[in-house]
């Protein structure tokens, strides 16, 4: 079990690291930077959909997406962050009540 | 607008890093000592690529698939980082603690605020980096020594916590059309290779969407 916990930390730290590291330089390429700057977009928009319908390798719909319905109407809002998250959880707690 | 820096670095530190007890929880429940759950927060602190060691365990799974599944999501990692340097320009001892707190939420912070100033864009990567870096680990110490006291995150409605905040994060950068296709582009390819792929590569897959975007529209 050691095993998982540390070798998974040194992978990350690598990556988190060696992408510090990258020359400037090639972030100078608009076409790069334009990549670089999308990327995280994606990566979260990916986070959200799997987050919310994905059990395991499973798409399912629960109490999660009403929470972020709830969560996106906060945002529509222009609520604060805090509220926005609180909201959701409150809905999918209640709704894991019923 | 420094204040609504400090704002929004407290708050998503604090709202995330409770997050940090439903990973304690979860860890412990999957087989891990409340010392590798902390250890985890600690040492890897990427919440994704935590779980991903939790589930993979809990499931059955060798160190290895455990290692392999926690450093594709830790990839993107990589990406925030190359993403974050020019902004940050950090040397020695400062790029490795930089290093160890670029993560989704402070990159986002970083990233969201950028636009406004780069002293602001740094000062929200720090608060929030650390910020949270505190939180979810004093969080992941109470999780753990508190999971069977608290049971079932779902049943406090934790499950819906994180796709809200990637959600929330998510929000600010969806001004362009571009970044809109991107975005509808990621949540339908990883939704279609779901059921396909073990967890945790879906999401790295998005990065293929970028890429094309990218590499093929003229800005």
């Amino acid at each position: 079990m050691w095993t998982a916990v540390i070798g998974a930390s040194v992978l990350a730290f690598a990556f988190k690291y060696i992408g510090q590291s990258i020359p400037e330089s090639v972030l100078a390429n608009p076409r790069i930077a334009r990549i670089a700057d999308l990327i995280p977009t994606a990566l979260l928009a990916g986070l959200v959909a799997v987050q919310t319908f994905a059990d395991k390798t499973t798409l399912v719909i629960d109490q999660r997406l009403a929470g972020l319905a709830v969560a996106a109407i906060a945002l529509y809002l222009r609520a604060n962050f805090l509220v926005m998250l609180i909201a959701a959880t409150a809905t999918s707690a209640l709704l894991h009540q019923i | 607008m420094s204040r609504a820096v400090i704002r929004d670095s407290l708050s998503i530190s604090i709202a995330v890093g409770a997050y940090g007890a439903a990973f304690g929880v979860a860890s412990v429940a999957a087989g891990l000592t409340v010392l590798q759950t902390c250890a985890l927060s600690l040492l890897l602190f990427s919440g994704a690529s935590q779980f991903a060691v939790a589930g993979v365990i809990g499931a059955g799974g060798s160190a290895l698939s455990a290692i392999a599944a926690s450093g594709l999501l830790a990839l993107r990692n990589g990406f925030y980082g190359a993403r974050m340097a020019p902004l940050l320009k950090v040397r020695g001892i400062k790029r490795i603690l930089a290093s160890q707190i670029t993560i989704d939420e402070s990159t986002a912070i970083a990233l969201a605020h950028e636009s406004e100033s780069e002293a602001d864009a740094r000062k929200g990567f720090w608060l929030t980096g650390v910020g949270i870096y505190l939180f979810w680990n004093l969080a992941t110490l109470i999780g753990a020594l508190g999971a069977n006291a608290l049971g079932d995150p779902a049943q406090w409605g934790l499950d819906a916590t994180i796709p809200a905040a990637f959600l929330g994060l998510l929000w600010p950068r969806l001004k362009s059309s571009l970044s809109k296709f991107v975005a509808i582009g990621a949540i339908a390819l990883a939704l279609i290779l779901t059921p396909f792929l073990t967890p945790g590569i879906p999401i790295i897959a998005c990065v293929v969407i970028p890429l094309i975007a990218g590499w093929r529209v003229r800005s």
